[in-house]
């Protein structure tokens, strides 16, 4: 693959002064990421039954349902720690209670549970009740999906740094990998702060965010060891600038398709779907924030320099590449 | 020449566009809602077949079709309706013998399916249905198992004729104490050489001979727990009438039942869950007597105390007649005096023996029908996690032997749904260790065709939008990336198909995500021409120098992402496992539709040939 035509050319138009703002841009994201802690710190999160064990009880009336009503029926057959909530509309709900730890419950088995509380809800309605959905988590499977979601996040990030650190170099990776917990950190804040549920599938999409955030992470950081092999006689701040502002009109547009299908399902996909796709929207929105700025600022503050690429063996594209 | 495509890529993507478009569109065609019918024993063949035609025209229901084939027979109908009807008509034509599931059977036509071509299969949550985890009780399995060789142990000693003080079992293993310091050296030489299974340590100072069981030997009666709970959870999800069913080993410890389309999920909970057993004792003494040990609450040694259901004390002999592993078949039918419910027993040889033996002795005494039933529950305080047992005994049934029987004979005292319920037990086979619900994820039919009315939605909708976009964005190039991006999603259903891999909400949130990120690898390229051209290169010059460059790019930033949704896949469960599918497949087929679909239709549009501008 021949160099012959310089980037570098495009100075000629107005570049914006992306590491001008680096400053700024750190402050910024280090407020946001002690907000997060703070948040996370101070509301925890609001865990689902797949975390903490428990029932689950969606159920669909015909015509809109009073909740007090269905709480004060649960009360009467003595589900007094119920939570009831309406689902999506005003016409569905959701029954929430917690595992039972008191010894005495034996004789209920628990199993049944969710059918009793079934059969309770259809006597607060003249119509026909549907059941939609009854999940229950055994406290043993809800510590098994928290210890595996926490070992899932590791073993991500393990590999991505090896992988960058093979492919670039660990300046690179290290950047990546501060790029990719500043978002999950911040995403999980936005979570706890507004107290949405953290389910499993919120723990797929905030793993999602780090496989989409990386991909544009390392677009950039492409583009910036492309551009310090290529171009001569710029600083490293000017190399950045200019991989950045290269880069820029691809990270939006790729960030705009997929925001239009996130807000598609956020939108259309139904309640279940939803804590997902919104994890996802505010993942990429962080994420394309944070691959324009994270990681190129740690690189700076790592004083990257040319001679950090020159190591790697320049790659030889295959021929028949298309 | 720049930008030229040798015959064979144009020929391969023709290949993979045909192939794929087969692959997918079996989704196209519905489902019929269907019938299937199995034998308890055979295999059922085409001469069965032609007995439901005639069952089913003998009541004039009208059927698509019927087919015979793995040992099975399907019949397709028009709709619901008729299905259910057919159903009911079969149960009573067909008899007892045979099971009967209602299903849903891809319509896909034969031509297709005789290329191996169906549909993908859709998930619980998408279709409604029962998903099940259930731990085994391995603890009360050792435990059933050392009580077990307990007996086997004293019996043999008796046989032997070696003296002993007594044998006892706890969580430390088995107790064997002496009296005299000769018959324990006497036990601790053959004892070994007869249980191979058990690992004996003596204590000449206590007169005792300890035992347990060897590793190898609890791993082995774990295992074998594990895999005869499987075959009865089987054969009682058979009786359930439930096709398709999923009963898999997960783990070591835990079995996955999951049961597509069932509508009674509480029926089918109790069914499965369920460890009711029977047993047989002479009763002991008198009504006085027992009532007398209800009050003082000593027992007779040779006695246990029992109660019945209406809570009336009765004291039955520690000597079991028969137990409900010697049942092999059960009925539930209604006493022909009495009216009331009841259910028909048949025994296997060794039982009937032993039932025949003991009521030629007994005429005119009373015996005694035990309900046995575990429970297994745990539960979390704290930090700590413990499992609480309990098991429920209860006599249903104290009957005088009015004369001689052994191998059939009925039993009463259950209200009609317990004798409907323990019949179906005791012809499945009961658990050879309790097992425990540990997680359940119930989706009913309405929120299933809800989920997918939404799934697809979002999937049309969201695809629209992106089309919409990359046409305004970049023109031309924009519609050839439109064409690579449906392409891809083509390549995604066949691939899905093929693999016959379980599509479920989350999967279709992938697939959605993929769509919008599918075109990443065309945004890289098409900026990147953007850019030679503005660089003041050759059209031809930059479209070749464009998909050049931008190639590692893409393969950096795809590599990272199907790392993560390997990891995904590896370490997640259910609906992450979904996301994790779809997401992998569509990185990969995007790579191949974005690049090399793409690339061609340039090149077949541009290469070659002179062009001043490019619409891009």
């Amino acid at each position: 693959m021949s160099h012959t035509m310089s980037p570098a050319q495009t100075n000629a138009k107005a570049l914006i002064d992306f590491m001008g703002k680096r400053k700024a841009a750190m402050i910024f994201s280090l407020l946001l990421m002690l907000a997060s802690i703070g948040s996370i710190a101070v509301n925890g999160l609001n865990l689902g039954i797949d975390f903490t064990g428990g029932f689950l009880i969606e159920a669909g009336y015909q015509e809109d349902v009073k909740l007090d009503k269905v709480r004060e029926a649960l009360a009467e057959a003595d589900f007094t720690d119920a939570q009831v909530q309406h689902f999506g509309s005003s016409r569905d709900i959701i029954v929430r209670i917690a595992p039972r730890a008191d010894a005495s419950s034996t004789d209920r088995s628990k199993a049944e549970i969710g059918d009793n509380v079934l059969t309770v809800l259809k006597t607060t309605s003249e119509q026909e009740v549907n059941m939609r959905r009854i999940e229950f988590v055994g406290p043993q499977i809800g510590d098994e999906l928290r210890d595996k979601g926490g070992i899932a996040l590791l073993v991500a990030f393990g590999g991505i740094l090896i992988y960058i650190s093979l492919r670039f170099q660990l300046k690179s990776a290290i950047g990546a990998i501060l790029a990719l917990i500043h978002d999950v950190i911040i995403t999980v804040g936005i979570f706890a702060l507004l107290k949405i549920e953290f389910d499993l599938t919120v723990l797929a999409a905030i793993l999602a965010v780090i496989g989409y955030s990386l991909n544009d992470t390392v677009v950039v950081l492409d583009r910036i060891r492309e551009t310090f092999r290529n171009v001569r006689k710029t600083s490293p701040e000017g190399i950045l600038n200019l991989s950045i502002n290269q880069t820029i009109a691809r990270t939006l547009v790729t960030s705009l398709t997929t925001l239009l299908v996130l807000f598609t399902l956020l939108i259309f996909g139904g309640e279940i779907i939803h804590g997902f796709a919104l994890a996802l929207i505010i993942g990429v929105i962080i994420g394309t924030y944070s691959s324009i700025y994270v990681a190129s600022s740690t690189l700076m503050m790592m004083k990257i320099h040319k001679q950090d690429f020159l190591v790697v063996t320049k790659e030889v594209l295959v021929d028949d590449a298309p | 020449m720049l930008n030229q495509y040798p015959l064979w890529k144009y020929i391969l993507l023709i290949v993979v566009l045909l192939f794929s478009s087969l692959y997918a569109l079996p989704n196209l065609y519905g489902e019929d809602p269907a019938v299937q019918i199995s034998h308890r024993t055979k295999a059922l063949v085409e001469e069965d077949k032609l007995a439901v035609e005639q069952a089913l025209s003998e009541k004039q229901i009208s059927i698509i079709s019927t087919e015979a084939g793995q040992g099975r027979i399907l019949v397709r109908f028009n709709d619901t309706e008729t299905q259910l009807i057919a159903a009911e008509a079969l149960k009573h034509a067909l008899g007892k013998q045979y099971l009967i599931a209602l299903n849903l059977a891809p319509a896909t036509p034969d031509w297709l399916r005789a290329l191996n071509a169906g549909p993908m299969y859709l998930g619980l949550d998408l279709r409604g249905g029962v998903h099940f985890l259930m731990e085994v009780d391995m603890v009360a399995a050792i435990k059933r198992l050392e009580e077990s060789m307990l007996s086997d142990i004293r019996s043999y000693l008796r046989d032997e004729k070696i003296r002993y003080r007594g044998v006892r079992r706890d969580d430390a293993g088995l107790h064997i104490n002496f009296r005299e310091l000769a018959h324990l050296q006497q036990a601790a030489e053959v004892l070994p050489r007869q249980f191979r299974d058990l690992k004996f340590t003596e204590n000449e100072d206590t007169l005792t001979i300890k035992a347990k069981l060897t590793e190898v030997a609890a791993r082995a009666e774990k295992k074998s727990a594990l895999q005869q709970n499987i075959i009865t959870l089987r054969n009682r999800v058979n009786e359930l009438g439930v096709a398709e069913p999923v009963i898999q080993q997960q783990g070591d410890s835990r079995i996955v039942v999951q049961l597509p389309g069932i509508q009674d999920t509480a029926g089918a909970k109790k069914i499965l869950g369920a460890t009711a057993t029977l047993e047989f004792r002479m009763a002991e003494g008198t009504r006085a007597d027992w009532l007398e040990a209800e009050r003082t609450g000593r027992t007779p040694l040779n006695a246990i105390l029992y109660h019945e259901r209406d809570g009336s004390p009765v004291l039955l002999s520690r000597r079991v007649i028969v137990t409900g592993d010697q049942i092999v078949d059960a009925a539930s039918t209604y006493d022909t005096e009495k009216g009331t419910p009841a259910v028909t027993v048949r025994l296997n040889s060794k039982g009937a023996d032993k039932m025949n033996d003991t009521t030629r002795e007994n005429i005119g005494n009373p015996m005694g029908v035990v309900f046995i039933e575990n429970k297994i529950e745990t539960k979390k305080v704290g930090d700590t996690i413990t499992k609480h047992r309990t098991t429920t005994k209860e006599v249903i049934n104290v009957a005088t032997i009015q004369g001689q029987f052994s191998a059939r004979f009925q039993i009463t005292g259950l209200e009609s749904q317990e004798a409907r319920d323990l019949a179906l037990l005791l012809r499945a086979g009961s658990l050879r260790a309790p097992v425990e619900i540990i997680e359940e994820r119930t989706v009913g039919p309405s929120l299933g065709k809800d989920n997918i009315e939404k799934g697809f939605m979002s999937v049309v909708i969201g695809f629209c939008l992106v089309l919409i976009f990359m046409a305004f964005y970049y023109k031309g190039f924009g519609i050839i990336a439109n064409l690579a991006l449906t392409f891809n999603l083509v390549v995604i259903i066949a691939v899905l198909s093929l693999l016959q891999a379980t599509l479920t909400l989350p999967g279709i949130a992938g697939i959605v995500l993929t769509v919008g990120m599918a075109v990443d690898a065309n945004v890289l390229i098409f900026e990147r021409i953007r850019e030679e051209i503005k660089n003041g290169n050759s059209p031809q010059a930059s479209i070749h120098s464009g998909y050049e460059k931008a190639f590692s790019t893409i393969m950096d930033a795809n590599v990272t992402t199907l790392l993560v949704a390997i990891v995904l896949f590896t370490l997640g469960t259910g609906p992450v496992k979904g996301f994790a599918i779809t997401l992998s497949i569509g990185i990969l087929t995007s790579m191949f539709t974005a690049i090399v679909g793409t690339r061609a239709i340039v090149n077949m549009l541009y290469g070659n040939r002179e062009i001043k501008k490019l619409s891009i």
